[in-house]
């Protein structure tokens, strides 16, 4: 008897286990990963909970051979998952490119903490999110989804299991460690409320199948390791057969520019935002993860206070919801961008926004910016 | 190699397989090995040259063929091999 | 002769053979003898997967007709260890070159070895690192040259056997490429083996090792493999020894030891059993 894989109920647990439930919920059987501060939580829960669920958990000897071994695991046709923080994440990018160049849905979440390198383990940080985007060389494109609660742990973990099953692509979760490490109520539903995708398969014979053909949405179907289908991938440049391709340019140009369009093309069904007060606002405060909390808490304040301010969470960091930022440009005078960091999706909300009229609000160390920190932004540079 | 030794049955009790060597020159990258090993001496190097700039093997001696096998278990390059004679013809 | 086809043609991907290997190359002669250990074990092979790295004989899992995957550089070992852990059913095989499995990839060979999970790695060690041009590796042959010491390698060579050994394998055989009869029956006990199983091949690099070493044509490294090479069944590990006058073969380790994927499933039956029996549903409420 399998234990119930999705524990339907009102809980109140922290979001690095939340996370771990919403992998289960989601159908995730294989984890492969490496203790590291603040995400060891989500391994330790996995490793209870898979068991019990017939999933594996794979204490890999390093964060590099979690990637690999997740890719593995997808191959044979297993969902797969790990967790880790900003060291680690290092080391799992020439992986995510080999997961990026050989289309495997795989799922990484990312607790991020104080960077560089070491940094503060027990701190909190958003010091990764450009790297979630170019941390591996190469062009590729990945989707990066961004909690703010305990329970948008859950629901974007699951969210990010069926987007890398649809788009055959890696797709991050990227907590920082207060939303890992917080603790909120949780309602996980039944399980007939849960929306699971499945990766596409073969519809052809083996003998008739290229595993790197795609269909009209640019995602080959994917066979699976074991099933006659006898095929082959390779992190080389290769053509719609699988075969390696180190010469022509053609295939090079055709093969890169598939593995990005097949996310941009389809990033309107990818990019979710939360929108708090937009409709009328003259100042906009554009946010994602634990601050997006406080950036919430300081609109409300600012509104009381007479001040026609907004906000604009972004849920998916990537691919970047700049028709969201193009949306709201004519309509605000200022953007505020608050992050803990010193300076990353700033420079995205730029690129779709007059620069002079943008409020950095940069904050690094042991806490968010507090909503009042955040109002003083608000307020403080009107005209 | 150390380990090579003389077989242990009689001559007169071993049994020669009937084969005929069929070879694939456009795969043959020179090598030698396949000639250089035969224990019959029945393979040498053809003249002509292969489209790698390779001298491919031919059966020069083909009655002292024994059937042996080493010319296809040693190719590095699925080159040549052998083919029972009731198969059929190379 | 009339064009025929060769007996082991169809158990390799149409179009990708001839090989890119150099005339000599060993590594020719282990694609061969992998293929005819299947054929002979009569493997359901569309239950095989065979992983590889970066080299030249990292391109092998191309050449077959099998499910495969050519990893990043090092990485097959940890590919194949996800696979086998969430697939036991599939025969997972990692073929590897020197530098791939024990420099770059060293960590994933020990810790494999160590859990001892079900499966089979034949290293083709040539010295060196070819597919590059030629570089030194972890096997590289005291003070001999290559493109990364010019004035010779200072350096001490792995002891593959031993490392294996060291490591926790069940099965560590080495033969070389002039052995071809022995390399396929060691595949064929390492394939039915359960468990983390070992075969490494000292194989000739002609273009870049050999030549810069001046180990002749590729009959001369045959030939040096052949008459230098002592089988010593079961002897030291440590003594096993790899070098231009003696090359230590045969098989070194043959033992029997609980294999990963049959402990974990048995230990998922127990934690799942002691549920049933409580009647939880999970051991850990949130």
């Amino acid at each position: 008897m399998l234990a119930r894989d999705v524990l339907t109920g009102t809980h109140f647990t922290q979001g690095d286990f939340a996370c771990a439930e919403g992998a289960i919920a989601a159908g995730c059987r294989f984890f492969a990963g490496y203790p590291i501060t603040p995400a060891t939580e989500v391994a330790e829960r996995m490793a209870r909970r898979l068991p019990e669920v017939g999933g594996v958990y794979l204490q890999m000897e390093d964060e590099i051979g979690s990637v690999a071994a997740m890719i593995g695991a997808s191959y044979g046709g297993v969902k797969s998952m790990t967790a880790t923080s900003g060291p680690g994440f290092s080391l799992m990018q020439e992986n995510i490119g080999l997961a990026a160049m050989t289309e495997t849905p795989i799922v990484i979440v990312d607790v991020m903490r104080g960077g560089p390198s070491t940094g503060q383990p027990t701190k909190t940080g958003q010091q990764d999110v450009m790297q979630a985007k170019w941390g591996s060389h190469g062009d590729y494109e990945i989707i990066a989804l961004a909690p703010s609660s305990v329970q948008e742990t859950f629901d974007l973990t699951v969210r990010a299991f069926n987007l890398a099953e649809k788009y055959r692509v890696p797709v991050f979760v990227m907590l920082d460690e207060i939303v890992g490490h917080m603790r909120e109520r949780l309602i996980i539903p039944s399980p007939d409320r849960i929306e699971i995708v499945n990766r596409k398969k073969p519809t052809v014979p083996p003998g008739q199948y290229n595993p790197f053909q795609p269909d009209e949405d640019l995602v080959p179907p994917m066979a699976t390791f074991g099933e006659g289908y006898r095929f082959y991938a390779t992190g080389l440049t290769h053509d719609e057969t699988g075969h390696p391709q180190t010469d022509s340019a053609e295939e090079q140009s055709k093969l890169v520019r598939r593995l990005c369009d097949k996310i941009r093309v389809n990033r309107d069904s990818i990019v979710q935002v939360k929108k708090l007060l937009l409709e009328d606002a003259d100042v906009c405060v554009v946010a994602y993860g634990s601050v997006a909390r406080s950036a919430m808490a300081a609109v409300t304040r600012a509104r009381q206070r007479g001040v026609k301010a907004g906000f604009l969470g972004l849920t998916t960091l990537w691919p970047f919801p700049d028709k969201e930022i193009e949306a709201i440009a004519d309509k605000v005078d200022r953007i505020v961008v608050a992050e803990m960091n010193y300076g990353q999706i700033v420079r995205e909300v730029e690129r779709r926004f007059d620069y002079r009229r943008i409020t950095f609000a940069s904050k690094l160390g042991e806490d968010p910016q507090t909503p009042d920190e955040i109002l003083n932004y608000i307020v403080r540079e009107r005209k | 190699m150390e380990a090579a030794r003389k077989p242990l049955s009689p001559k007169g009790n071993l049994k020669i397989l009937e084969v005929d060597i069929c070879t694939i020159p456009e795969r043959c990258k020179g090598c030698g090995v396949c000639i250089e090993l035969c224990p019959k001496d029945v393979l040498d190097y053809d003249p002509k040259l292969n489209v790698h700039g390779a001298h491919p093997p031919i059966v020069v001696n083909k009655e002292n063929c024994v059937g042996c096998g080493l010319c296809e278990e040693v190719c590095p390059d699925l080159a040549i091999f052998q083919k029972k004679k009731e198969e059929g013809k190379c | 002769m009339i064009q025929e086809t060769h007996p082991l043609e169809r158990f390799t991907r149409k179009g990708m053979i001839p090989h890119i290997w150099c005339a000599g190359c060993g590594n020719g002669v282990i694609l061969s003898e992998l293929l005819r250990a299947l054929v002979e074990l009569k493997i359901d092979l569309n239950k095989v997967a065979v992983v590889s790295g970066i080299g030249c004989i990292g391109r092998i899992s191309g050449y077959v007709n099998l499910d495969g995957f050519h990893t990043t550089h090092g990485r097959a070992i940890a590919f194949a260890v996800g696979l086998k852990a969430a697939r036991p059913d599939i025969k997972v095989i990692v073929v590897s070159g020197d530098g791939d499995l024990f420099a770059i990839g060293g960590n994933h060979f020990i810790h494999a070895a160590r859990r001892n999970i079900d499966m089979t790695v034949i290293c083709s060690n040539n010295f060196n690192y070819g597919m590059t041009g030629g570089q030194a590796g972890p096997t590289t042959m005291p003070d001999n040259r290559t493109t990364t010491t010019p004035y010779g390698n200072i350096e001490h060579p792995f002891n593959l056997v031993h490392l294996a050994a060291g490591s926790g394998a069940v099965y560590v055989a080495r033969w070389t490429t002039a052995h071809v009869r022995r390399i396929r029956e060691s595949i064929k006990t390492a394939l039915t083996k359960k468990g983390f199983t070992f075969v490494e091949i000292i194989s000739p690099c002609p273009e870049q090792y050999g030549r810069r070493n001046r180990m002749g044509e590729p009959i001369d490294q045959f030939n040096w493999l052949r008459e230098k090479s002592v089988v010593q069944h079961f002897s030291d590990p440590v003594k096993a020894e790899v070098g231009p006058n003696k090359v230590v073969v045969g098989e070194f380790v043959d033992i029997e030891k609980p294999e990963y994927t049959e402990s974990l499933r048995r230990q998922m039956m127990t934690v799942q059993g002691t549920l049933e029996k409580e009647g939880r549903l999970t051991s850990a409420p949130l």
